[in-house]
Parts: structure tokens; C-alpha cells; sequence
């Protein structure tokens, strides 16, 4: 990799000590990932066809689908690494029972991941490293989510006099226990995007952000009617026919509408910052669903992908995890990609126009341009990134092509597996080139990584 | 898809019953597994001259118990009848008086196999007259048959020697319960190509095999016999069949492409899958059919349009694709689905019908273009199967439409896949542009 083209990022870079990966790797110390294919299931907005299926269902249905595409009936997997975001208390296994359902020999080790929405994304790159250091041969990543089968959890109160009675010895101490219940302890409680630390929903949270950076609605039902577009195309032309198997009656993503428009899409009402007044443009149109879904991805190193007739569809070559400090308002909820892929970037000696394929997960349209609108702000770029001019500015044509999660929906821990599939795919389909992928997450967080042609 | 008719008739009361007021009583087929004996009893060589002679090595060869001549009262598996010699209509009186006296002794599940050779229009005319006759006399004794013994015949082309492989194979075939389905056929051996498999139980390994329309049933029952066969199996199916597709991947340990065999490029992709995974691509089952059912009178543009387009423009454009790569062009097999729908045509199912016909004219014209590479094509054609589909006929219909057979029942689908794992196989490398019913002896187009 050339380091000396006199960039300021990568000068950045320099400065702060990190190596560049791509030295180690081509000096033979550490050895290539490679994405093989994936697979989902479509994914269905939460109620829908999936509304009687567990997250364990699901997941199973995904890998059983990457099994046959790929004939590893029976194979022992180096490790497979999945999780979801919404999980019941009794799905502390949940990779590993659902390996144990699959038709993956029993024998293949598992274990889950938790990273918000960016739990997907993080099985690829931890399976990749240990497939880069030898640890592994193969592997699976994935993740699943539904909203329809989400636990609910009894109130506080209520497990608080549970926990007290399962420990009382006699008959009158349990009495005792049970005498300090309430009524309203006897209300659920159920799980919500809120964040623990403000409150605010992850919706109420981007539509500051979206405000803050003056998206408009125009530009945010743009990004969305061109997701729903691109992604009935993909499916039109048979790109999703060796990344989706399809699960209980459904064989395309529930939320995609083909034959929405620009008209319809304004015909929504505002459901997050409705208190903005004028800055209230975030509509169900332009914020993704509440969805159900799995999605699974094959990684191997290149032995592995060779030896097996396998296909090589692109390289994992990094990724930088980042958080942001939200809770003191310092920065918006979903921004920290906006620093992670500049810090991704400089040390792999690469700019934005190094990249022919931007896959900027859309939690909501507002991410997304908002995402794009800091990395051209030279302020911004300056006070926050440290650089000393814009990042860059990504080329709309280049973006989600064949569509995002404002058409195929988003469940949460299945997103990133989605994106890195259909990313290598395109890659592949290309024959060279680079994608940049970046997720936003719960807590401030978000994982950017980098994906190279094969 | 139970048939409790057949069940009822075969045991306790109600045996007894059917027996009594003359109702038809159709019997449990004897079918293959591995393992099964070949057949049931002592085999009878009926008939004089190079076949009756080839068979009884044949058969010795696979350590039966042959007889050249029927004692009384002997319980027979088997009776061959071989009149590839005879030269005039008397010459038939002498072998198939022979075999009509050994017939009451033919168990359940027996077979009566004729080999003879088929009339032209160049042979002597008292040779012609005698090689026709025994095509009336073989179908007969299929409809005099009870309890599930089946009649079917082997022709030998005029050169193919009566030792030809594929007179072995086909004999083997028709012996075994592979053929418990198929009944009052004739199938032609045109050329002694072809080779004995090492293991008759494996006589598919090492070979790769796609099925279209493989996500349920034939095609999924096609897909599990050729891999019981030993061969690696690709199941392709539309994508909106994936899941059922999957999971028929994941138990015969094959791999699922999901496909839609109209494409243009569907050929293609089936070779590039094939070749990338496992090196090799050495027989396509054309499985893949839909119906539109519609008298001609009602019929509209896409009903007439989608059932051509699946059921044989496809399998047009794959075989070219295919044939022109030169990826598959050792020894290829081709195996399409036709129907009995295609032989006699049915009320309603013009659209079908033609394209099932269609394969059929298509397979005789595509035999040729392959004997190059000593590749074979051949149709098979299902009467009556049990599936899914025909579960969701009326009652009556359905009753009267499994009855109307020799074996008064319907086939199941690995009945069919029986007889295209059969041609798929080495040692039907001399049957080549044929259309082999599997159907009972349907009377329907017969």
C-alpha cells in the first residue's frame, strides 16, 4: 500500500502509530477471509408471515438454507457466531441450539454475539480475524431479530416478590413475600428501541440529528423510494436468487414496495420529532420497521473456499468499531460511523473515492444523509474528525444499490449479514473494486468494515 | 395420498369381502431397496436361439436360479421369454404356449419379460407379422396378470446383439422391483453402448446429476433415488420453492440452486453450478412442469404461454446450452418428464398435453445429436402418480383414474424415479430417443 501519496488521512494515521493491515497480510504473516456466500430469509415486517416464529426458528431456517446452497450437510463449521438483539433470557444459546436444530454436524462450536444493530456485522469481523490468524478454517456469521416473538419481561416489582418468595423457607415468609405485591407490578413490561440512558426512542434521537444537519423531507423520501426501487430491481433481475431462501410463505422482503412514489411517500405524517415544528420530517415512509428476519454468512479462508469448490466472492479486509458520546448530547446516537470510517480508511491508505459500492445501512433515511452530509462538511471534518479538509463526498449513484433496510426492513442483528452478502455479490459480479459498509447501533455505536472484490 | 382401497382389499374382512363380490383387487407392488433380491423365485428362459441363450448367462452370471424348462406346479419369480428368433407367426405358438402353461405359477410381484426384435418395413413380411404379434401377445399377458407381476418387453434393433449391455440392463431393470410400476411396455435397445456398472446397488457414483424441479414431489423423489444410486445431486427449483428445496438438499446431501429453468441463461447456470462445485456435469433430469388446465375454448394467452415455455421451450434452450459447451459431452444422460397426457392427449389439457408431446418429439430428434459423444436422451412417461397434486383431485375422479390400470392403483413418485435413475445409469448407454411409460399399463393412450 502506498503511504506516501501526502494524504491527510493517512498522515492522521501515520501519527497515531497503527499499521497498515494490508503489510501484514501481504508479507504472509496473516492470511486472507473470504466471503463464500450467504443466506437469509426474507425478511417480513414484525406481525406478519413470521409473527409465530422464534428467533431460534428463524435462525435455523438460515443456516439450513446456507447449508444446502452450499452442500455442508453434516460439516463441522470452525465456529459459528451469531446473536439478536432482542433475545429471551432462555436463549442464551441461541447460535449454538440453533446449530444443534441445523443440518450442520452437531459438532461445530457456536457462540453469540450482542452488538445491537451492529451484531451481525461484528460476527463477520470476529470470525474473519480468527480465519486471518489461523485459528479457524471457516465460518458462519449471522444474526436474527423479530419484533412478532419478543420477550416480555414481568415489572420490577414483580420480580422482585418472585425472587423473595423462591427464597423464603416457610410458609409465612412466602405469604409475607407475596403480600407486597401491587397491581401495577402486574404489568409487563416489553422491550422498546428506547435508550436506557435518555429515554429517548432511537427514532426521537435521529430526528435531532436530522434536524440538526437540516435534511429535508424531500431528500430523505428520495433516499427511500430509491431503496424500495433498487431493491425490486435486484429481485427483478435475480440477484437475490443465491442469497434467500425463502421461510413460511414468503419469498421476498414484506416490506418492499415496488410501486411506491414520491407522492405517497408524502402523503405520511411525521412520528419522530414531532416537536420540531418545520424539522419534523422523519415519517414510517423514511424510518425503517419493526421486522422479523435471520441472515447468514459463509466465510472461509481461501484453502477452505478452494479445496471445497467453493465460491470466492471478496475479502474482509477490515473494520473499525466506534461510539459516540450521546448521552451528554456531544454527538448524535446514530453518528459514530461517521468517525469510525475515516479512522477504517486511514489506515487501510484509502479514501472515499476508493470505493465503488457504499452500503450505509438505513436505520432511517436521516442516517444516511446525515452520515453523508458531515463527511462533506469541512467544519465538521475539521472540529470532530481532525482532518483538515471534508472526508469526502460518496457518490449517490454508488450508494445501496440494490436497495437498503428502508425497504427490506431491519432486524437489527440480521442487517449486517444481509449487507455483506449482497455487497460481496455485487463485488464479485463486478470482478474488482472496493465496498465500504457501515452499520449504526444502539448505545452511540457502529461498525464500519471494508470488503475488496475477488 | 394413502390409497385405502388397496389396503382394505388386502387384509382381514374386507379381503375376504372383495374377493367374494369380484371387486378389483390391486396388490402391494413388490418395489426395490437396496438390498432386495433381484427377484423372488427361480427364473424361467422360455424360447430358443442368441437371446434365450444371453439371458441364461445373464442370469446365471447373477447367481439365480435358472431354468430352461418349467417343471409343474413350480413356483416361478420370473419367466423370460425370448422370441428374437422367430422368423413366422407359427414359430410363436411352441415358447408362448410354454409360458402360458408356467404362468399360474408366477408368484406376486413376478415378471414376464419378452425379448424379441422390433418389425420394419424392410423385414421379410412373415418376419414382420411374427416380430408384431409378439407386441398384441406381450401387452395381453401385462393385462392377464394378478398380483402385482408386471409383463414388459426388450427389443433388440436388427445388429444389436443380444448380449448388448443395455439388454442386460434393461433385463436387470425389469426384473427388480425398480419396475414395479411399469407395465405392458416395450423399451428398444439401438445400440450396444453402455457399460455394467461395478455395483448394481451404486450404479450412479462418482457421477453429478441435476434435477429440475426437484424442490417436492417426482422430482424430490428423483433427486433421493439418484443419490441412493451414489450420485451427487444439484436440486434446482424456482426460487419461490427454496425452502422446499432446501430441505431436499440437506437430506440427500446435495446442493440447491434456485432457478428459474426459463431464464435465458438457465443452461449456463446449471454448468457453471455443476462444474465450479463438483468438477463434472454427467446427467440433467428434466423434471420441471407446470399445469394450466383450461378447455381450448377458454384458454388465454399466458395459461398457453407459460406451461410451453416451462414444460419444453426450457428444455430446449438448456440442452443447447448445454450440448454446445463442451462441458457436458462424456457419456451425457438426459432424462425428460414427459406424460401419457402428451401419448393420448386429455380433455382440458390441450396447452400440456402439446408440450408433453413436444418433449416427446423433441427427445427422438435430440438422440441423434448426442450418439456422438455416446450420450443418450429419453423420455419417461407418468400415468396415475400419487402426489400432492393428484391428492387434490375429486374422490370419483381419482378412484376411477387409479383403477384404470393393469395394477389397478396409482404409481408413486419414486416409481417414476426409478426408471429415470435407470436410463440415467451406464448400462442404458444403448437406449437412446425412447419413451418408457410408467404408468401400470394406463389404459389411457395405450
Amino acid at each position: 500500500m502506498d503511504n506516501s501519496s501526502g494524504n491527510n488521512i493517512q498522515q492522521t494515521a501515520a501519527t497515531s502509530g497503527q499499521q497498515n493491515p494490508a503489510d501484514t497480510g501481504a508479507s504472509g504473516v496473516r492470511r486472507k477471509a473470504v466471503v463464500i456466500g450467504g443466506n437469509r430469509i426474507p425478511f417480513a415486517r414484525t406481525g406478519g408471515a413470521y409473527a409465530r416464529s422464534s428467533n431460534q426458528d428463524m435462525l435455523t431456517a438460515a443456516l439450513d438454507g446456507l447449508v444446502a446452497r452450499f452442500g455442508l450437510q453434516d460439516e463441522r463449521i470452525g465456529e459459528v457466531a451469531a446473536g439478536a438483539v432482542l433475545k429471551h433470557s432462555r436463549d442464551f444459546n441461541l447460535t449454538r441450539e440453533s446449530v444443534l436444530g441445523s443440518a450442520l454436524s452437531a459438532e461445530t462450536p457456536a457462540y453469540d454475539v450482542q452488538q445491537a444493530c451492529a451484531t451481525g456485522l461484528e460476527t463477520v469481523v470476529g470470525l474473519a480475524n480468527k480465519i486471518k490468524l489461523g485459528q479457524i478454517e471457516s465460518g458462519i456469521a449471522g444474526g436474527v431479530d423479530t419484533a412478532s416473538d419478543a420477550p416480555i419481561a414481568v415489572s420490577e416489582g414483580l420480580r422482585e416478590v418472585l425472587l423473595s418468595v423462591s427464597r423464603a423457607k416457610s410458609l409465612k415468609e412466602k405469604l409475607t413475600a407475596v403480600s407486597k405485591l401491587r397491581p401495577k407490578d402486574l404489568a409487563p413490561d416489553a422491550p422498546s428501541t428506547g435508550e436506557p440512558r435518555t429515554g429517548l426512542s432511537m427514532g426521537e434521537h435521529q430526528a435531532l440529528t436530522t434536524a440538526h444537519w437540516e435534511i429535508s423531507r424531500e431528500a430523505q423520501d428520495e433516499l427511500a423510494l430509491a431503496s424500495h426501487r433498487n431493491l425490486a430491481a435486484a429481485y427483478g433481475r435475480g440477484f437475490f436468487d443465491d442469497l434467500v431462501t425463502p421461510y413460511r410463505g414468503l419469498s421476498k422482503d414484506s416490506n418492499m414496495r415496488p410501486d411506491t412514489t414520491m407522492e405517497k411517500l408524502a402523503k405520511l405524517s411525521p412520528v419522530f420529532g414531532k416537536n420540531l415544528g418545520q424539522g419534523a420530517t422523519m415519517t414510517a415512509g423514511n424510518s425503517t420497521p419493526l421486522t422479523d428476519g435471520a441472515s447468514t454468512v459463509l466465510l472461509g479462508s481461501e484453502d477452505y473456499a478452494r479445496s471445497r469448490n467453493l465460491p470466492i466472492l471478496a475479502d474482509v479486509v477490515d473494520a473499525e468499531a466506534g461510539a459516540v458520546d450521546f448521552v451528554h448530547g456531544k454527538e448524535g446516537l446514530l453518528m459514530a460511523p461517521v468517525y469510525a470510517a475515516p479512522r477504517l480508511l486511514a489506515r487501510n491508505g484509502l479514501t472515499l473515492e476508493d470505493f465503488d459500492f457504499f452500503e450505509i445501512h438505513e436505520a432511517f433515511a436521516g442516517t444516511v444523509l446525515s452520515t453523508l452530509a458531515a463527511w462533506e462538511d469541512a467544519g465538521f471534518c475539521r472540529t470532530r474528525l481532525g482532518l483538515d479538509k471534508p472526508f469526502g463526498k460518496v457518490d449517490r449513484s454508488k450508494l445501496n444499490v440494490n436497495g437498503s433496510s428502508l425497504a427490506a426492513g431491519h432486524p437489527f442483528a440480521a442487517t449486517g449479514g444481509r449487507i455483506v452478502a449482497t455487497l460481496a455479490k455485487m463485488l464479485h459480479e463486478k470482478g474488482s473494486g472496493r465496498g465500504l459498509i457501515s452499520v449504526c447501533a444502539a448505545g452511540g455505536q457502529g461498525v464500519v468494515a471494508i470488503l475488496e472484490a475477488r | 395420498m394413502g390409497d385405502k382401497y388397496l389396503n382394505l382389499v388386502n387384509s382381514g374382512i374386507t379381503k375376504d369381502l372383495a374377493k367374494r363380490l369380484g371387486l378389483p383387487r390391486p396388490a402391494h407392488l413388490r418395489r426395490y431397496h437396496p438390498g432386495a433380491p433381484l427377484v423372488t423365485g427361480p427364473v424361467l428362459v422360455v424360447g430358443k436361439g442368441a437371446g434365450a441363450d444371453a439371458a441364461a448367462s445373464t442370469l446365471l452370471d447373477w447367481n439365480l436360479d435358472v431354468r430352461r424348462h418349467s417343471g409343474p406346479k413350480e413356483k416361478l419369480g420370473a419367466i423370460v421369454l425370448a422370441l428374437d428368433a422367430i422368423e413366422h407367426p407359427d414359430d410363436l405358438a411352441a415358447p408362448v404356449l410354454e409360458t402360458g402353461a408356467a404362468l399360474k405359477g408366477l408368484q406376486p410381484g413376478g415378471r414376464v419379460i419378452s425379448i424379441s426384435r422390433p418389425a420394419t418395413a424392410g423385414d421379410p413380411t412373415a418376419v414382420a407379422a411374427a416380430r408384431q404379434g409378439v407386441d398384441g401377445l406381450l401387452r395381453s399377458i401385462a393385462h392377464e396378470l394378478r398380483g402385482g407381476a408386471t409383463g414388459n418387453g426388450i427389443l433388440l434393433t436388427d445388429g444389436v446383439d443380444a448380449a448388448a449391455t443395455s439388454v442386460t440392463g434393461a433385463l436387470r431393470f425389469f426384473l427388480s422391483g425398480r419396475s414395479a410400476y411399469v407395465d405392458g411396455q416395450f423399451l428398444l435397445v439401438g445400440s450396444g453402448k453402455g457399460s455394467v456398472p461395478t455395483d448394481w446397488e451404486r450404479p450412479l457414483a462418482g457421477q453429478v446429476a441435476v434435477v429440475t424441479g426437484a424442490a417436492r414431489g417426482i422430482g424430490a423423489a428423483i433427486a433421493r433415488t439418484l443419490r441412493r444410486d451414489g450420485a451427487d445431486v444439484v436440486v434446482v427449483d424456482v426460487p419461490a420453492a427454496g425452502d422446499h428445496l432446501a430441505d431436499v438438499a440437506n437430506e440427500i446431501g446435495g446442493t440447491a440452486l434456485q432457478l428459474d429453468i426459463t431464464a435465458d441463461d438457465a443452461g449456463q447456470r446449471i454448468l457453471d453450478h455443476a462444474l465450479g462445485r463438483y468438477g463434472r456435469l454427467d446427467i440433467v433430469i428434466h423434471n420441471a412442469g407446470i399445469t394450466r388446465d383450461k378447455l381450448l375454448a377458454n384458454m388465454d394467452e399466458s395459461k398457453w404461454n407459460s406451461v410451453l415455455a416451462v414444460n419444453v421451450a426450457a428444455q430446449l434452450r438448456i440442452n443447447e446450452q448445454l450440448m454446445s459447451s463442451g462441458g457436458f459431452n462424456k457419456s451425457p444422460r438426459i432424462v425428460s418428464l414427459a406424460s401419457t397426457s402428451g401419448i393420448a392427449g386429455n380433455r382440458g389439457q390441450t396447452n400440456y398435453a402439446a408440450s408433453k408431446a413436444a418433449v416427446i418429439g423433441m427427445v427422438r430428434a435430440t438422440a441423434p445429436l448426442l450418439a456422438n459423444q455416446d450420450g443418450t436422451i429419453n423420455a419417461v412417461a407418468p400415468g396415475f402418480i400419487e402426489t400432492e397434486m393428484t391428492a387434490r383431485m375429486p374422490l370419483a375422479t381419482r378412484e376411477v383414474a387409479r383403477r384404470l390400470n393393469s395394477l389397478q392403483q396409482g404409481g408413486r413418485p419414486a416409481d417414476v424415479a426409478e426408471t429415470v435413475a435407470f436410463l440415467a445409469g451406464s448400462s442404458a448407454g444403448g437406449i437412446s430417443g425412447q419413451v418408457l411409460r410408467v404408468c401400470g399399463q394406463n389404459l389411457v393412450g395405450a
